[in-house]
């Protein structure tokens, strides 16, 4: 079947952003009628290459070819749609327009160079494409009301009205019911049939088996294996992402052994079940006691972050219970969680992690701000507040030129410390930390991990949820989500690196 | 706060980080007193635009108008440090005192005629506020409505009942307790003027002590982060509505006292000026910066212009334009000085 010409390749592609290479010397070749997997770990340089294919990064060496062609210039962004598209897992469709109307954005169908909209004609040419391809949707329907699934299907039919006949998808499968799936895969089968050329992005690997024709493999902005998916085994492919090289810099998934006792649950859910669009989660019991860190760990949309979440309050789950100390804590309710001896990092820094034009001090005393302002009339006494400040600088080696600095002017490895700080500032019995270490030098990661294993063995429960293996390390027990489930559990460090990947890319054992 | 140096020992550890930069304190009151200058030469031309000007008594009614209008200011300014705002203020400025004024005024000058203590016809103007500020919070806060639209239509239905309650009449002959903040001085100083000051003041001092004013900037810089902080964002954003309806409402009580009477149309076309003399002196519409200094400064900047405007030759017919530019070259000049205000 993959006889035809190639769709989209890239030849000995190098790009370098600052000190990261980012790709060396890639080169890749997706056929028309070609499902083509790629397949490697966060940061291995898949993001890069997909915006080197569309036009949106210019590479520092190499050369792309698109149908054949030499790619366009970076500025021909319409001469670049034509040849290429992307579903990106972020939805790129406009909520209130209609099907129609998103298919043909900025470009609707009628007489040439009129300025006026001829609905009818865009209303039959969006149905064209619906019924040419075998997608069932109604293109009068308003966007805001289509599923996640439909929305994609929007996105794939307005690549192929514009005649791009290379389509990249990018983690499709990422927020989809497992039926969503397999109607996607049989489009993906019908675009394939059709003499579209697929690069096919996850981070499921049975998928790849189940719709790919070949796969690559990239690891640390290089491209380390191809070939036909029937000739590359299970155990190859994950091998390859990790590689055998040994870890860089930061130990990492360091055994830290069972701590000698432990203590009593501190931390319980049970049976939680939540909606949400950061990842869904189906039936999650989970215990965390005293001097333990119980390691959630899943892909993005897993429902491993919306677990966290809902432990403290910022979701209200559908059904389950979370308990703190064995009493039941108010849903939804994050003040009342976190005054019975909560700290939370949020997941986002930016979103809910600090008030920027606020001084580090403030910031870091926010979660305490009763605890320093206990007079009858509760005016903050500036003194403890910058005392408790004190202590999480120097916990936590933070950086400032005075604790009155704003800590919208911080690195982000600083910000990301006061975040830290502010939730450690309670001295709370339960730590809730989602990605800790998003976006911070490694220094900074360091300093980060240490005080958090420091909690730990002080006897606080940590619950730490993060799809970064490093931060493992200051684990002692670690339970896999995937699809909203709790997949496997690994009790005893160390923990074994390819059967953790294996676990959390959905293969068994 | 006084035992703190001789109950604790010395840290024997050295600070990493000293606790205060001398240099963001100097920049921060830079920041706040930026209006000072604009405020001296619009002294020294008024001085030229009439002898009037700088008399004392002339002086002292500048600050009895702007004594209402900062009451309202402050008001304004605590919600827009939390990130919504509530264009509602001026109806509850306007109804408030004319629904206590109506309920205990002589039925000859407009009222029920029930004779009552004026001190039922202060409590009602309060409850009013009160009223109008909890509908208001639990609306936008709990309800989600967007402050803009919801409180522009409360800001119309209270006009609205103020102006059809007594068929546009004005209610006057109130008794001396109910106009006692706007009709009467302590020290050569009218007691409106002592009684905003002190308000400014004490909400200048909760801002910067009181655990509620300094989540209120944190709610107000990032809501999210407050919420994710533990902070009880939504109570109190409600009550910051409810504390400024009530100050609104008694901003109205001293505009009724300075003229003996509650007016139909008090308070009416209010709401520009406040929200320019908040964001002229550095409360920012996105929430979470500004203080009540800066506010102050706005206060007084435009109460001296429109004593000013009143005093020149210009025709009456021309004020308002007149206002406007010098609002506009106020923004213009502040934002030259180089703070971000609007």
């Amino acid at each position: 079947m993959i006889t035809r010409s190639p769709v989209g390749e890239v030849e000995q592609v190098s790009k370098t952003f600052g000190e990261t290479r980012a790709l060396k010397d890639v080169s890749l070749m997706v056929h028309g009628g070609e499902c083509h997997g790629l397949v490697g770990r966060n940061g291995a340089g898949k993001s890069t290459l997909v915006s080197v294919l569309t036009g949106l990064t210019r590479p520092d060496h190499g050369s792309i070819r698109l149908g054949g062609e030499a790619a366009p210039g970076l500025a021909d962004r319409g001469a670049w749609l034509e040849r290429v598209a992307c579903v990106y897992q972020k939805s790129m469709v406009v909520p209130p327009l209609t099907v129609a109307e998103n298919v043909f954005l900025n470009r609707p169908p009628g007489a040439k160079d009129s300025p006026l909209v001829n609905w009818r004609a865009m209303r039959e040419r969006a149905h064209e494409v619906m019924l040419e391809w075998g997608f069932d949707l109604d293109v009068t329907r308003q966007a805001a009301r289509l599923t996640v699934e439909q929305r994609q299907v929007v996105e794939i039919a307005r690549a192929l009205s514009i005649g791009a006949r290379f389509m990249i998808l990018d983690e499709p499968t990422a927020s989809l019911e497992k039926a969503a799936v397999e109607r996607l895969f049989e489009r993906v089968r019908r675009l394939r049939d059709g003499g579209v050329g697929i690069l096919y992005i996850s981070h499921h690997l049975e998928e790849i088996y189940d719709i790919c024709d070949r796969v690559s493999v990239l690891r640390d902005g290089a491209l380390v294996l191809t070939g036909a998916v029937r000739e590359i085994g299970q155990r190859d492919l994950v091998s390859a992402m990790i590689g055998s090289a040994p870890p860089q810099r930061v130990k990492e998934i360091e055994a830290v052994g069972r701590p000698a006792g432990l203590g009593q649950i501190k931390l319980e859910t049970s049976h939680l079940v939540v909606r949400s669009g950061g990842g869904s989660v189906d039936d999650v019991s989970l215990q965390v006691r005293a001097g333990e860190c119980l390691g959630l760990v899943g892909l993005d949309g897993s429902g491993s972050a919306t677990v966290a979440d809902a432990v403290v309050g910022l979701i209200k789950p559908l059904a389950g219970t979370v308990a703190l100390d064995g009493r039941a804590v108010p849903p939804g309710k994050v003040d009342a969680v976190l005054s019975r001896g909560v700290g939370y990092v949020p997941q986002d820094r930016h979103a809910r992690g600090f008030a920027p034009q606020l001084g580090v001090g403030e910031n870091l005393t926010l979660a305490v701000l009763d605890r320093v302002a206990r007079n009858p009339f509760g005016l903050v006494s500036f003194d403890d507040r910058d005392r408790i400040a004190e202590t999480q600088v120097e916990n936590l080696h933070i950086v400032a030129s005075s604790l009155a600095q704003p800590v919208a002017s911080l690195s982000g490895g600083n910000q990301q410390k006061v975040v830290v700080g502010r939730a450690l500032a309670p001295d709370p019995s339960v730590l809730v930390v989602v990605n800790p270490t998003v976006g911070v030098d490694v220094a900074a990661k360091e300093a980060l991990l240490d005080s958090i294993g420091r909690a730990r063995d002080q006897g606080m429960a940590v619950l730490l949820v993060s799809d970064d293996f490093e931060d493992l390390r200051i684990c002692t027990r670690l339970l896999v989500m995937v699809r909203g489930k709790v997949a496997r559990e690994f009790s005893e460090p160390p923990w074994d690196r390819s059967s953790l990947i294996a676990a959390v890319e959905g293969l068994d054992g | 706060m006084a035992d703190t140096a001789a109950d604790r020992p010395v840290p024997p550890k050295r600070r990493t980080v000293a606790r205060r930069d001398p240099r963001l304190m100097v920049l921060n009151w830079f920041r706040e007193l930026t209006l000072v200058p604009v405020i001296i030469l619009l002294m020294i031309v008024g001085a030229i635009v009439n002898p009037v000007f700088p008399t004392s008594s002339n002086l002292i009614n500048v600050a009895q108008g702007g004594a209402a209008l900062g009451m309202v200011v402050v008001a304004e300014s605590l919600i827009l440090l939390t990130g919504k705002f509530d264009i509602s203020l001026q109806g509850t400025f306007g109804l408030a005192p004319l629904l206590g004024a109506w309920l205990i005024a002589p039925k000859a000058s407009e009222g029920l005629g029930t004779e009552w203590s004026p001190i039922i016809g202060l409590l009602v103007v309060l409850l009013v506020g009160l009223a109008v500020g909890t509908f208001n919070g639990i609306s936008v806060i709990k309800g989600n409505f967007n402050a803009f639209i919801f409180t522009l239509a409360m800001s119309i239905l209270l006009t609205g009942l103020q102006l059809g309650w007594l068929g546009g009449q004005t209610v006057y002959h109130l008794p001396a307790a109910y106009i006692y903040l706007g009709a009467n001085a302590w020290l050569g100083v009218p007691v409106a003027v002592w009684v905003t000051a002190a308000v400014f003041a004490v909400a200048a001092l909760f801002l910067r002590y009181h655990r509620i004013g300094r989540a209120m900037y944190a709610i107000g810089g990032n809501l999210e982060a407050a919420r994710a902080a533990g902070i009880k964002v939504d109570r109190i954003r409600i009550g910051v509505f409810m504390v400024a309806s009530v100050l609104a409402a008694v901003g109205g009580l001293m505009q009724a006292g300075r003229v003996t009477a509650v007016t139909a149309g008090q308070g009416s076309d209010l709401i520009f000026g406040v929200f320019a003399a908040a964001v002229i002196g550095g409360i920012s519409l996105d929430g979470g910066r500004g203080r009540m200094v800066g506010a102050l400064t706005g206060v007084i900047l435009l109460a001296l212009v429109t004593n000013i405007l009143t005093l020149s030759d210009i025709s009456s017919t021309w004020i308002d334009a007149v206002d406007g530019a010098i609002i506009l070259i106020a923004l213009g000049i502040a934002r030259v000085i180089g703070t971000d205000r609007a």
